[in-house]
């Protein structure tokens, strides 16, 4: 006997057919294009439009090419320093804005959010000009030459580290690091037992969030690099306009690859402090 | 021999901008006392409390724990632990690392804190509970965590902020027994605030009653109860029912009064006469029947306006002309007896003089 199924309730979207259709139409238009991307790497064809049959000869390539290698390490390099630094700054701002009560303070909460707010393009021209105006030298070696694109990603990303922060310590008990105190702890050993582990993984979130707006910034980059500097988004541009060959395809799964590796490793990290 | 009070705090006061929290108070707390702080919600007995930690900065006045005065004491250093409201177990180190926390951070050699965390937890009956994480806890466990957390330190003076009322009733009877044992077995100073009197009666050998930042009395339970030096303090502790009065005369060494409600009787106190007073007696004091009780007793008739059953008791609320509510707790001590009382009944309420309280603040 065949069982009939029961209705979906009124709130079983899950069982709903236009729902389901709806939701594999969206990640397929997220998704399918990477998925492509990734595959058509592995294209044995030059045009890389059809497909033409499994290789890895465009990896091989794109190692062999020493400005696509210069560009790729620019960027993990300015990425590594930006995050850092504004995880760094974002932190100690957050916790300013949580823990004090100072003149001034909604003013700088909303002057937190315009690096957000404001359109790149306009962040990128007002960078150019600041370091043209300080005549910032250009012809340094390497790093230092990243020091303005690293000086331009900090200003726009720390904002969002600060606010990924500010939002976890919200929830932060203050009576725990009172707690601390009263049974013997300094402001120091309060901060690094207590305070520190509670904000992890805002520092970690915020951290990828930095990261990721770092690895793939192309305006602010275009308007503070130098001449000689090359990074990856300027880079693959440039090997576009002559168009999409796979080795483009191959240098990009690979930037990919790179970030989903920091994004595990950074989700096991938070694992064990998980708690509230 | 003169003991040292445990604490002594003399003409302290805080004020947060405008509003004055704590009001010059003055009290002194012994050794191995259990001393409750006890008022409503707002009345400054947690301030109060966090200023003995050195969480909050008095405005004016002196604390002294042990004889040494704590000015400019970092609560760091202060010789006291407190078990926060919240009880702010820290939700990522597991039980035992919550315990030892307070000797980890004061430089204890590692070998030393394993044995006191053992015994700590063997304390408050927490024994195996060592790799548990808060989460897994309940509230009246996470409360004993707190506890031996802060018992480890071996302080000279405990302070407790409301440690029972996020507990449900039976937890709280519960622990409050198990506070007051645990006072007596480690022999500290314990100071709690708490808006519960109940809990403050049962608990504490003396209780300091507060409103709006100043004491208003301080004494043990059954003096508090039975005395009470004003009409708040009065009111705040158990139930009363309270009658305006005037002072007629003096007469017969005692006086003479006109109470609104009851009419005029003679009470062997003193005071001016003219003088607007008030009259007090708990409810479990007023006797109810239905004949006119003896001579000497005060008797006001009435009728039965509200029952209210208990089980073990019965509270019966009588009216005794225009606005005048007499409460009266009945003991249910016979079967069925309750069932002689209804709503609309001709009844006398009747006490002893002597179980008379005259307020006159």
């Amino acid at each position: 006997m065949a069982k009939r199924r029961e209705r979906a309730g009124p709130l079983e979207y899950s069982r709903k057919l236009w729902l389901r259709l709806w939701l594999v139409a969206t990640l397929l238009f997220l998704y399918a294009p990477i998925a492509i991307l990734i595959l058509f790497s592995f294209n044995n064809s030059r045009r890389n439009i059809v497909w033409q049959g499994f290789t890895l000869d465009y990896y091989r390539k794109a190692a062999g090419d020493p400005s696509l290698l210069e560009a790729f390490t620019n960027t993990l390099t300015i990425g590594l320093i930006s995050t850092v630094i504004s995880t760094v700054i974002g932190a100690l701002l957050a916790l300013a804005l949580w823990r004090f009560r100072f003149p001034g303070k909604p003013a700088l909460e909303g002057a937190l959010a315009l690096p957000i707010v404001i359109p790149e393009i306009c962040m990128g021209v007002a960078l150019l000009a600041f370091f043209v105006r300080t005549g910032w030298p250009t012809q340094l070696p390497w790093p230092l030459n990243l020091g303005p694109i690293v000086i331009g990603h900090i200003a726009f990303s720390f904002p969002f580290v600060a606010i990924v922060v500010r939002a976890r310590m919200a929830g932060f008990d203050r009576a725990l690091e009172e707690a601390s105190k009263d049974l013997g702890a300094g402001e120091w050993q309060t901060f690094r037992n207590i305070t520190l582990p509670y904000m992890r993984p805002g520092l970690i979130a915020g951290g990828l969030l930095a990261m990721t707006l770092s690895l793939d910034d192309f305006v602010i980059t275009f308007f503070t690099s130098g001449p000689e500097t090359l990074t990856f988004p300027i880079k693959v541009y440039s090997m576009v306009r002559f168009g999409a060959t796979p080795e483009v395809n191959a240098a990009s799964t690979v930037l990919i690859a790179v970030t989903i590796l920091f994004t595990v490793i950074a989700m096991r990290l938070q694992r064990p402090a998980a708690g509230t | 021999m003169s003991v040292l009070p445990s604490v002594q705090v003399e003409g302290l006061a805080k004020r947060f901008g405008q509003i004055v929290a704590v009001d010059r108070v003055s009290l002194a707390i012994d050794a191995n006392e259990f001393f409750a702080l006890l008022g409503p919600s707002g009345c400054g007995k947690t301030t109060l409390l966090r200023m003995l930690a050195g969480l909050e900065l008095p405005s004016a006045g002196r604390i002294l724990i042990d004889g040494e005065d704590m000015a400019g004491v970092v609560p760091n250093r202060r010789p006291v632990n407190m078990v926060f409201q919240s009880y702010a177990v820290f939700p990522h180190m597991t039980v035992a690392d919550n315990v030892a926390y307070g000797l980890r951070v004061s430089g204890v050699p590692r070998a030393e804190i394993a044995p006191k965390v053992e015994a700590a937890l063997a304390m408050v009956r927490l024994e195996g509970f060592d790799e548990r994480r808060p989460e897994q806890l309940s509230g009246g466990q996470r409360q004993r965590v707190a506890l031996a957390r802060a018992l480890i330190k071996r302080p000279k003076v405990l302070l407790l902020d409301e440690p029972l009322s996020a507990l449900d009733k039976k937890l709280r009877e519960e622990m409050q027994l198990e506070l007051v044992r645990l006072q007596q077995e480690v022999g500290i100073t314990f100071v709690i605030v708490t808006h519960d009197q109940d809990e403050a009666l049962s608990m504490a050998n003396r209780i300091a009653v507060m409103d709006h930042g100043r004491i208003l009395q301080i004494a043990p339970p059954d003096e508090l109860y039975e005395q009470p030096n004003c009409r708040m303090v009065a009111d705040f502790i158990g139930t009363t029912n309270l009658f305006p009065a005037r002072v007629l005369a003096r007469a017969d060494g005692g006086i003479r009064l006109e109470a609104r409600g009851i009419g005029e009787l003679h009470l062997p106190e003193d005071g001016q006469p003219g003088i607007e007073v008030g009259i007090a007696v708990r409810p479990e004091k007023v006797r109810i029947s239905c004949d006119r009780p003896a001579d000497g007793l005060i008797a006001v008739p009435g009728r039965i306006a509200q029952l209210a059953y208990f089980g073990d008791y019965s509270h019966v609320f009588v009216d005794a002309g225009a606005d005048v509510r007499i409460t009266c707790y009945r003991t249910n001590d016979r079967r069925r007896q309750a069932t002689a009382l209804a709503v609309g009944d001709a009844c006398w309420v009747s006490w002893d003089p002597a179980d008379c309280i005259l307020l006159t603040e």
